[in-house]
């Protein structure tokens, strides 16, 4: 079964513009937008779409007497074939959703056919209340890969780090040592248990202070044997920006050909939620208790990505599991990257423990913390210097995502001014740095 | 002896019922073995298509509903050519014409419905046609170029489509209808009349509240006595007087029917792991009531979907909400579209134009939608149809509704079941 592409409508973004209906109605031959195959209504309180969903299980489809209409199982689209059609008109009966409607000009009934992927309302639209949502194209080019780490393994409900893990080692493929030192990943049984391994490729686990150092030297010792074998780290944010620190910066600075992927949930969630170096500013962990003494870490969070990006590595790039796409194309760059050099890959994982916030809402979390720009998704090369992959110019509001959070709740109205203040200086540099024009990074 | 042959899931019927519950049965359950009971040697086909397989818009060998290769992925077994003849639900075995059995774990009885020949006497000497099987339509397409005169018994659906189509190709063509109006059931009085008028101004002789007596042979083909002692000479005669469900196979075996067969709200027979669904159905009514025979294309599908879930034991299976009446109707380049009942509710609203032949009409009972109709007045029915399952409160919007139902109807879609 394939997933496919689709056209979302956000109606708080549409401003009844109607440049949808014109497109459509004019790419299949009509000034009237009577004739359009999208159809938005203005309403007391909004607007409301009505087109064809192209369902999964059509009941268009079940119900045409003359096998007409049939689902594209290559597309995903409803298909209707104009010479099979008897103009019984049963699949407007079928359709739940007005999606396929008789037209009196067409002297037949039409239905949105996505202009072959390519549809004319979304490219109409500059409010971005349509989209076109293509990440299915994910799914039906990795889910036939196989998952590399075993089933079961014991994270907490909802574990987003879990998601992170399978995902990238599917892209990245058996053709890799891993090393995963002390944190959730090698916590969860990923390393192995009772005597048996939880991946179906080599895993190994360093110490919190030698993960970089170890794959250099097994990297070296693969290229010295002439065989390319990926040599990789899954590690937690405190693996990597505290006592981890001194030996990632080293194999960054001498370009150790490493894809080093740092998974940063915010704390040392596995050992009992203890602060580390990347906690922001405020949150409550249990070495940053709140209480009469203490309201939540006092210093706020080093920039890991940011320090990163000035050892000029061959790659630096920050991603979210609330965006698929953007993760994978990150997810190749960074792995022909570490053909050449360091590569190094920030990714943020929203922690249901930790946080404190619903199993069910991990990834509503990831979408929300780039939606505010509490995360900022960019990358950078040290030939074309910082991209913002995924610019938000009409952020939330930030207390919409410090609301999500159990461990940002006794926040002062000082400590949230404090945090968006930060949050204010953080996205000014990176959109600086993001300008065309800017110096790019340069190494001594 | 050949070992007799055991299924997981027999289907009896190879029409819309029996292949969504093949759809249910397949999304729960993907190893069971299933069979497939088609009465003819062709894929699954719709009985609707007929009419136009008979004015040759539809092609006999583009009609299958589903590919050979679908039943091939699926891994069910589609076995042509096997009637039914009885059920042994002690033994759980099914018996063919031809002497064969067969077992099964589950069983769905889709058979469909026949065509009622009404007893007239002289009908059995004359030569006549009906409209049931693809076979059927074929002969009836062969026979249309050369009639003349022809005569339609019953101004039902497969009647009214029948006589457009000959009335295209040349032949005079008159339509006999006891009832007072044609299409009774989905359309009132007021409705019909424009329908009718489209169909006389297109030559086609509508007599209406009209029995016929007696019919003879004749030379071209047969003449046919009226009640008011009129005749009418027709070298082609098509006799659709309605259609009831075949369940002749049922004697002795238990299961327990009216009209159809009478099912619960998850299809399932008065007998343990027998099932039934679409025409051959006797199933709640959406306005209550007496169980009824619907005989409603969409209404086969939910039936057939949750027969499917049900035999598969889907946890999700729903509960039948109730057969609502349903149609659409194409004719001569026009447009009619009927939702819900006539009499279940007040009349809110009724526009006839006969000089544009349009017409809506709309009944609702306290404030809510029951039935809309309508002739070149576009709608979507499939919202009105969920509206009405819904019960969906339109008293806030009501005059919004009455005076543009399309758009007031697909808000109201896009609201609550986007």
């Amino acid at each position: 079964m394939s997933a496919y592409s689709t056209i979302a409508f956000k109606p708080e973004r549409c401003n009844g513009c109607n440049e949808c209906m014109t497109a459509c109605a004019s790419t299949k031959g009509s000034s009237d937008n009577a004739d359009s195959r999208i159809q938005i209504m203005a309403c007391e309180d909004g607007y409301e779409l009505a087109m064809c969903r192209q369902c999964a299980d059509p009941k268009c489809v079940a119900v045409c007497p003359a096998a007409a209409l049939a689902k594209d199982e290559g597309v995903g689209t409803i298909a209707w074939d104009g010479s099979k059609c008897v103009g019984c008109l049963l699949c407007t009966v079928g359709c739940a959703y007005g999606g396929i409607v008789h037209n009196a000009r067409a002297g037949h009934v039409v239905k949105c056919d996505t202009c072959d992927g390519d549809p004319a309302c979304v490219k109409a639209c500059d409010q971005g209340a349509l989209r076109f949502i293509t990440s299915a194209r994910i799914y039906n080019e990795v889910g036939d890969l196989e998952d590399l780490f075993v089933p079961g393994l014991a994270a907490c409900q909802g574990c987003n780090t879990e998601l992170i893990m399978r995902h990238t080692m599917r892209r990245i493929g058996p053709n890799t040592v891993l090393a995963t030192p002390p944190g959730c990943i090698p916590g969860s049984g990923a390393v192995g248990y009772n005597g048996l391994t939880g991946s179906k490729f080599p895993v190994f686990h360093p110490l919190l202070t030698n993960t970089a150092s170890m794959l250099t030297g097994i990297k070296r010792h693969y290229k010295r044997q002439g065989r390319e074998v990926t040599a990789m780290a899954l590690a937690g944010d405190g693996g990597t920006s505290d006592v981890g620190f001194q030996s990632l910066s080293g194999a960054a600075e001498r370009g150790e050909e490493i894809l080093f992927i740092c998974v940063d949930n915010e704390g040392y969630m596995n050992t009992g939620m203890q602060r580390s170096s990347c906690t922001p500013y405020g949150a409550w962990t249990s070495t940053t208790p709140v209480g009469e003494h203490s309201q939540g870490k006092s210093q706020d969070a080093k920039n890991v990505p940011l320090l990163m990006m000035m050892h000029n590595c061959a790659y630096v790039a920050t991603a979210s599991t609330g965006f698929m796409e953007d993760l994978y194309a990150k997810l190749d760059r960074a792995h022909e990257a570490s053909k050449r050099g360091f590569a190094y890959l920030h990714i943020y994982s929203p922690c249901t423990t930790g946080w404190r916030f619903p199993s069910q809402d991990n990834i509503a979390v990831a979408r929300l913390a780039v939606e505010t720009n509490a995360v900022m998704l960019w990358e950078f090369t040290p030939d074309s210097g910082v991209r913002l992959t995924r610019p938000v110019d009409n952020a939330r509001p930030l207390s919409e995502y410090l609301e999500t959070q159990g461990k940002y709740r006794h926040l002062s109205p000082e400590q949230t001014a404090h945090i968006e203040a930060m949050l204010e200086k953080n996205v000014a540099m990176i959109k600086k740095l993001a300008e065309p024009g800017t110096p790019p990074v340069c190494a001594r | 002896m050949t070992e007799m042959q055991t299924v997981d899931y027999l289907v009896a019927g190879a029409s819309h019922a029996a292949l969504s519950a093949l759809e249910a049965i397949r999304m729960h359950d993907p190893a069971g073995s299933v069979a497939v009971l088609a009465r003819e040697d062709h894929l699954p086909y719709s009985p609707t298509v007929l009419p136009y397989v008979v004015s040759g818009r539809s092609k006999p060998e583009t009609v299958a509903l589903k590919p050979a290769a679908y039943f091939a992925q699926n891994n069910i077994a589609i076995l042509a050519g096997r009637a039914l003849t009885r059920v042994d639900a002690a033994t759980k075995r099914v018996h063919f014409a031809n002497g064969e059995a067969m077992a099964y774990g589950k069983l769905l009885l889709a058979t469909g419905a026949a065509p009622i020949v009404p007893p007239i006497p002289g009908l059995g000497e004359v030569k006549f046609h009906v409209l049931r099987t693809l076979a059927d339509a074929t002969r009836l397409h062969a026979a249309l170029p050369k009639a003349r005169a022809a005569v339609v018994l019953g101004a039902g659906l497969i009647g009214m489509h029948a006589a457009e189509n000959l009335a295209k190709t040349g032949a005079s063509v008159t339509v006999v209808e006891m009832q007072a109006q044609v299409l009774p059931g989905y359309f009132d009085a007021a409705a019909s009349q424009i329908i009718a008028s489209v169909f006389a101004a297109n030559g086609v002789r509508l007599r209406l509240g009209s029995r016929v007596e007696k019919l003879a042979a004749s030379s071209q083909g047969c003449t046919l006595t009226l009640a008011d002692g009129s005749c009418i000479d027709a070298d082609l005669l098509l006799v659709a007087t309605g259609v009831a469900p075949v369940i002749d196979y049922l004697e002795g075996s238990g299961i327990a029917t009216e009209r159809g067969i009478l099912v619960d709200d998850s299809m399932r027979t008065s007998v343990a792991d027998i099932y039934a669904a679409g025409d051959v159905a006797q199933a709640r009514g959406f306005y209550g009531g007496k169980p009824l025979v619907g005989g409603i294309l969409p209404d086969a599908v939910e039936q057939g979907r949750i027969a499917g879930m049900a035999m598969a034991g889907d946890p999700a299976t729903p509960a039948y909400p109730g057969s609502v009446p349903l149609n659409s109707y194409a004719f001569f380049g026009q447009q009619a579209l009927s939702v819900g009942s006539q009499s279940e509710g007040e009349l809110a609203c009724q526009v006839t134009d006969a000089g544009t032949n349009q017409y809506l009409k709309i009944v609702m009972r306290d404030n809510r939608l029951t039935g809309i109709f309508g002739i070149n007045r576009p709608f979507d029915p499939g919202i009105m149809w969920q509206l009405i399952l819904r019960r969906t409160d339109l008293g806030a919007v009501r005059d919004q509704f009455i005076a543009n139902p399309r758009e007031t109807a697909r808000q109201l879609m896009s609201q609550l079941w986007r």
